[in-house]
């Protein structure tokens, strides 16, 4: 199996370009809007707190659109390409079955990256737009600073977890429907909060083939918690670029394994 | 054709009036539901943090401003007896929720320990809030003095809030004044010195206006104390000089002991007792004092 990084390119482009022709980018609106929304009407009601709370919900909402992107369009890559039969087209053309999954895992990371870039930049200017409506001794107060470039860690890691959900948005789509693939990867990401609770019954279960398994199961799972640090940079509290990268290098190992088996599966699939 | 454009506008906006007006019609014959009668859905920290997935702090802000729509709900509400019974337990689950939400530890322990109506009148469960705030921030040394105040200013509890203050003092980064402080706490109890001491403190800490705002009022009070033991100096120097107490300031202005009705921090006549004792006037905003702490050093 060789790759060829402009087949790779080509499909990637062509996603990216669908994905803006399907007005996936208007959610940017959406953030904007709830964002500068949310921070205008919540000064009443947080005794203060506007700022960490327009930091968790900037952070959430990204979040939440970019999982919400990579499960929705994630499953409808390959789907879409069948119902349309263009995919016929396309494979016909010198792109390998394996090139065309990766380029179409490429492209969704490019419009989830470019999205989180922009959505970023927003972010930022609201979090400066609201330390000013604070008086200045109300700021010297605050033991971490509002344009803090730690957050930059949970978003790196956030767009991590988009590496993720596509993969298994994508792997899912290679054999299933788009909403059985949609509801898959769904419960796959909520399992992947529970790794650590799996382990702990394991722990108290008193058969042990009962509790191997759990232990086997809690880490084949994607393990999504090990990957939120939103309420720690919030907070101002260490998080090392190590760690950060340590969890980048978890999501690329198991990105890797989930896309080889959907190249595997798509590769075997017969479209006659 | 303009109209043909502006009608279907017309048509949706009109809708959307109607929806809204069945709604209120609605809301308004609609059984009184669980919520209104003040319960919780959920008040499990575990299942809603295991329920949030990794949106458990902005879940935390949700309960946060629940918590303090029911404390400032029922704070300005008319009644006459005040429930503050959601606010412990919305407390405990923003503080589940975000172990390290610091402002709900340091506004949350007055909200509870503030006596009634302004507050639940419950230093004990502000203690509790502050005291597991300290299992994860256990060298911040502002926890440990809020605990000691909670101890000093709402329980009255001059031993404990001394224990509190030198646990403080000995954590990284406290002011030196701590040591002092916890000394004079237990040699004199609370006097006014030490509770001035310890709301300026928090007037040049806080974080938010209300909290300011609080330990502003806090002061006044202080000052109308300072200013009620200097005019009850001069209500008893009278009392001996007549064998009788004044009548009125009045009399006081007379005899050139005062140069005019004396005012407390907020522009209100103090009051002067029949049998000589001096208070702020239930017209004042500082009506009515806390507890008075000694006099001493002040």
């Amino acid at each position: 199996m060789h790759l060829r990084a402009r087949s790779i390119a080509l499909v990637a482009t062509h996603v990216f370009k669908e994905s803006v022709r399907d007005k996936v980018l208007y959610n940017l609106v959406a953030f904007a809007v709830l964002l500068i929304g949310v921070s205008y009407l919540i000064g009443q009601l947080t005794a203060g707190q506007d700022v960490k709370m327009v930091k968790d919900l900037g952070l959430a909402a990204m979040s939440v659109f970019g999982l919400f992107i990579a499960i929705f369009i994630g499953v409808g890559l390959v789907a879409k390409e069948l119902e349309r039969r263009s995919v016929y087209a396309l494979l016909v053309k010198p792109i390998e079955r394996h090139e065309f999954i990766l380029g179409k895992y490429a492209g969704l990371m490019l419009t989830l990256a470019i999205n989180v870039a922009i959505m970023t930049v927003a972010y930022y200017a609201v979090l400066w737009g609201v330390a000013q409506s604070f008086p200045a001794e109300s700021r010297e107060m605050w033991t971490v600073p509002v344009l803090d470039p730690a957050l930059m860690k949970a978003i790196v890691l956030i767009v991590a977890q988009f590496g993720l959900v596509t993969a298994i948005a994508l792997f899912f789509s290679t054999f299933s429907s788009p909403f059985l693939s949609a509801a898959l990867s769904f419960a796959l990401y909520v399992a992947g909060h529970f790794g650590a609770d799996l382990r702990e019954f394991g722990a108290i279960t008193e058969s042990p083939l009962t509790a191997a398994l759990c232990t086997a199961v809690s880490y084949v799972i994607p393990n999504f918690s090990v990957l939120d640090v939103k309420a720690a940079v919030v907070h101002g509290r260490p998080v090392s670029w190590t760690f950060v990268a340590g969890g980048v290098g978890y999501v690329a190992v198991y990105a890797s394994a989930v896309l080889t088996a959907a190249m595997l599966i798509f590769s075997r699939r017969d479209f006659r | 054709m303009p109209g043909a454009r502006i009608l279907p506008l017309v048509v949706i906006a009109v809708l959307l009036a109607a929806g809204g007006l069945l709604q209120a019609r609605l809301e308004a014959r609609r059984p009184v539901d669980l919520l209104e009668t003040g319960e919780l859905y959920m008040r499990s920290a575990k299942v809603l943090d295991r329920a949030a997935l990794s949106y458990d702090a902005l879940v935390a802000d949700v309960y946060w401003m629940r918590a303090i729509q029911h404390y400032g709900g029922q704070r300005r509400s008319e009644k006459t007896e005040k429930r503050y019974d959601l606010l412990y337990p919305l407390l405990d689950l923003t503080t589940a929720l975000d172990p390290y939400f610091s402002a709900v530890y340091y506004f949350g322990s007055v909200f509870l320990a503030e006596p009634m109506p302004g507050g639940a009148g419950r230093p004990d469960l502000a203690v509790t809030l502050l005291v597991r705030a300290l299992q994860f921030q256990p060298d911040s040394w502002r926890l440990a003095q809020q605990v000691g105040f909670v101890h000093y200013w709402y329980q009255r509890d001059f031993g404990e809030a001394a224990r509190w203050f030198d646990r403080a003092a000995a954590m990284p980064g406290a002011p030196p004044w701590l040591t002092a402080l916890a000394a004079t706490m237990l040699a004199e109890g609370g006097d006014l010195e030490a509770s001035r001491r310890l709301w300026q403190q928090m007037m040049e800490t806080a974080e938010s206006d209300w909290m300011r705002e609080t330990a502003q009022f806090r002061l006044m009070q202080i000052e109308a104390y300072v200013a009620i033991n200097t005019l009850e100096r001069i209500v008893m120097a009278f009392a001996e000089a007549h064998n009788r107490p004044a009548a009125n300031w009045g009399e006081l202005v007379r005899e050139g002991r005062l140069r005019g009705v004396p005012l407390d921090p907020t522009g209100t006549p103090f009051v002067l007792e029949a049998w000589g004792n001096v208070t702020v006037s239930p017209q004042s905003r500082l009506y009515p004092l806390p507890d008075r702490p000694s006099p001493s050093g002040s």
